[in-house]
């Protein structure tokens, strides 16, 4: 089996396992307008009961949900430290509502968005803000429905890093990453727009 | 107008070729419907009643006499002769081949023209005041600032997939003609107390299932932060607006939800980390932008021979309704009116297409606009030369003297050619211009807007129209619902529904009983808004359901 992943611009192996929480019990469903933003649409978010119950291997480079991950932080000093500890996100998770329980993202060698749909175009702002607001330096990876024509803008919008579904052919999906020579408009990858850069 | 340079070409011809890979891995089964959906959509391509409709971008309204020509080529070669000018200032080709698409697209390419981002969840064309550059009424000409955020938001890497589709409009006049109020960021440039340019900034606005009008945002923007305030509206929106309900995903939801002051707390939070970043403009590149659109050689001309023709009824009519004022004396501004009732409104024939551009030519330094009342626009015409030009377009049907009266109608394409009709509109429009079709009657009435929509998407924007009609659905039957008081520009208002709906049969002879209420109430010249603002809805109820009768 070829590897599905795809990081810079050629097909590696992946060394990292990615780690599921158990599903939970009933779906929560949060009320509309409360404080926290996503609540808006009324997408769940980890239970503690998930949290708790969220088995992982004790050694090896793992990925787990940011909530398992925030649950367990003091224990894995000694594997952060041994970078072997990574995060993944949902796209409708707040940045902000973690951002300040993690020492130093950076202590992070990997941080995962997954995106469900394909047309969910969340992952873009999650990975300018990841990269230019909160300085993020390491490996930033799309997972989820990631395919061909999604690419370009992901790696616009700082990820160098992508996980292509399973159905799908990654050395097919590596060509998308080039499908334009020059964009218009500054963005994470390249942060000055086309008239600053070249002679119009 | 704006001319391509090398990296411009570029992006559009990437576009092609990566379209038609998309479209062949479509094909063959690589890519499913629901995946191509989105891609498809970015391109303008959307699947109808009948066939594919692909739509292609005009930005802010501006063709080339050569642009104008490629698509009569295009309507007559891969279409069955006529395309479809939409209130968003772009064209639809409503029978193109799935299989030509890429082609088609390729020819397009050649004239500096493309599909891209003319629909689906993404910023879509700029539009902006027909007028723009001519109008005396002009404080400063938004084309050079519209093409700067079209170039911004072309291939926006992160807002390639919005919760839903976004609609920028511009206005740089104190008369605002592009409805900058609905639509989900509207800006008006204006000139601030130290002569600086300066944009007030609306949010939220938009027709749909939901009229809104905008909220302010921004009282006093500079232009300098256009694209980076921009960019942080865009990506609280992209975060958070509603993503589960498509009738709940446009920005005006968020910002109704959420209330104009928490949404912009919101902005000013994330525009505080980009504000002076590297998306800042600086006056070098608006120099730039901005000598592409500097004012073409006009004569001084001072003169001119109309007086010899104002005897001639039909073209001092025409003089009267379809030519504007114009900044430089001795110029007017012509609209040539696509609202005969021979055919759908908005609609042009290839040939009716090749002669505009021809007369373009002629008399308007080869540019032509699209308003987005679904008309053709010369925008500078020497007044020597109105009555020759008067005589040509009139062999083309180009010059019912109809332009901002009643039968100048917008509407949308209706259940003749969408989906998601409820009911049919052109047949609606037909049969008022038919009803309305003696001149100076129509004259009298004096200006007025009859806005149709087929169904509550609103694409005709019915409600902001003076009069605006809508299909709705009754088991399974076609009906029509009116508004009355519905207004676009400086005072936009939504219209009222003024009572149960009606059949098709029952509509024009609805449209005449309110026409007839407005007669007999209108001080002298009154407009027809200003005297249903004046004396409210009851007269025209009563007019159209009769006095307190009990509806059954
Ligand atoms: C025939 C194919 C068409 C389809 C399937 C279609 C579909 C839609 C839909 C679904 C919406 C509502 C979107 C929303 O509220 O989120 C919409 C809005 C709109 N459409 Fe169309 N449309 C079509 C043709 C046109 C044409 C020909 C025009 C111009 C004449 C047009 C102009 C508009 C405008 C201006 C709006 C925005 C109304 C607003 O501000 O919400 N559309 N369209
Ligand atoms: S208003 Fe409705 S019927 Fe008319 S074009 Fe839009 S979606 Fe179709």
């Amino acid at each position: 089996m070829s590897s599905q992943l795809i990081i810079n611009n050629s097909i590696v192996d992946d060394e990292w396992q990615l780690v599921m929480p158990p599903k939970a019990d009933e779906e929560v469903k949060k009320q509309a307008g409360k404080v926290v933003m996503f609540k808006l649409t009324g997408e769940g978010s980890l239970t503690n009961e998930q949290i708790e119950n969220t088995i992982f291997s004790k050694n090896g480079k793992v990925i787990l949900p940011v909530g398992v991950f925030l649950h367990h932080q003091k224990d894995l000093k000694n594997r952060i430290s041994k970078q072997e500890i990574g995060i993944w996100m949902e796209t409708h998770e707040e940045i902000d509502s973690f951002i300040n329980e993690i020492n130093d993202i950076n202590l992070l060698p990997l941080i995962s968005v997954r995106v469900k749909k394909f047309a969910d175009g969340r992952i873009f702002s999650i990975g300018n803000l990841l990269r230019l607001k909160y300085k993020y330096k390491n490996e930033l990876r799309a997972i989820g429905d990631v395919l061909r024509d999604q690419l370009f803008f992901l790696k616009r919008s700082g990820f160098n890093s992508f996980h292509i579904r399973e159905d799908r052919d990654a050395k097919d999906a590596l060509l998308g990453l080039n499908d334009f020579t020059t964009p218009y408009q500054g963005a994470v990858d390249q942060k000055q727009p086309a008239w600053k850069i070249i002679k119009r | 107008m704006y001319k391509y340079d090398l990296l411009d070409q570029s992006l559009v011809d990437e576009r092609v070729a990566q379209y038609k890979g998309q479209l062949t891995r479509f094909l063959n089964k690589e890519l499913t419907e629901e995946e191509f959906r989105p891609l498809r959509l970015q391109n303008g391509l959307y699947i109808q009643r009948h066939a594919p409709m692909l739509r292609v971008a005009v930005p802010y309204g501006l063709l080339s006499s050569t642009q104008l020509n490629k698509l009569a080529d295009i309507s007559d070669k891969y279409d069955r002769g006529y395309g479809h000018f939409s209130t968003r200032q772009n064209i639809q080709f409503n029978w193109p081949k799935l299989e030509d698409t890429p082609q088609i697209l390729k020819e397009l390419a050649t004239v500096e023209m493309h599909a891209i981002q003319t629909s689906g969840n993404c910023i879509r064309n700029i539009t902006t005041d027909q007028f723009s550059g001519v109008t005396p009424d002009e404080i400063i000409d938004p084309r050079y600032l519209a093409e700067i955020i079209r170039q911004w938001s072309t291939f926006h890497p992160e807002f390639a997939l919005l919760p839903r589709k976004f609609k920028i409009a511009i206005t740089g006049s104190s008369r605002d003609r592009a409805i900058v109020q609905a639509h989900d960021i509207g800006l008006e440039i204006f000139s601030d107390k130290d002569n600086e340019m300066a944009i007030k900034v609306w949010v939220g606005g938009g027709l749909g299932r939901t009229p809104i009008l905008g909220s302010v945002i921004k009282e006093n923007l500079s232009w300098k932060h256009i694209l980076t305030y921009s960019e942080a509206i865009l990506r609280v929106y992209n975060l958070y607006g509603r993503r589960d309900n498509m009738y709940k995903a446009r920005i005006k939801i968020l910002v109704k939800a959420l209330g104009i002051e928490k949404f912009k707390e919101l902005v000013e939070r994330e525009w505080a980390s980009i504000k002076d970043g590297p998306n800042t403009i600086d006056i070098s590149e608006i120099n730039r932008i901005k000598a592409f659109f500097s004012e073409p050689n006009y004569k001084n001309n001072k003169q001119n021979d109309l007086k010899k023709h104002v005897t001639n009824k039909s073209f001092s009519q025409w003089l009267s309704r379809c030519t504007h004022s114009h900044k430089k004396e001795g110029y007017r501004s012509v609209t040539l009116s696509l609202k005969s009732n021979k055919q759908a409104p908005g609609d042009a024939t290839a040939d009716q297409m090749r002669a505009v551009a021809s007369l373009a030519d002629q008399y308007s330094f080869g540019e032509i606009r699209v308003s987005h009342e679904q008309n053709l626009i010369l925008a500078d015409v020497l007044e020597d030369k109105l009555y020759e030009l008067w005589e040509k377009a009139k062999v083309q049907k180009l010059t019912t003297p109809n332009v901002g009266l009643l039968t100048d109608i917008i509407c949308c394409p209706g259940g003749d050619f969408c989906s998601l009709a409820n009911a049919k509109s052109i047949p609606i429009a037909n049969s008022i211009q038919d009803l309305f079709d003696d001149m100076d009657y129509l004259h009298d009435i004096g200006e007025i807007n009859l806005n149709i929509s087929g169904c509550m998407n609103a694409c005709g924007h019915h409600h902001v129209g003076h009069i605006g009609i809508l299909g709705v659905d009754k088991d399974g039957s076609e009906w029509y619902q009116l508004t009355l008081g519905g207004n676009q520009g400086n005072f936009a208002s939504i219209g009222k529904v003024i009572g149960p709906s009606f059949s098709e049969e029952e509509l024009p002879g609805v449209i005449k009983k309110i026409i007839s209420t407005f007669i007999k109430h209108r001080h002298l010249d009154e407009i027809f808004i200003d005297c249903v603002s004046r004396i409210g809805l009851q007269p025209f109820k009563e007019a159209v359901y009769g006095k307190k009768e009990k509806k059954t």
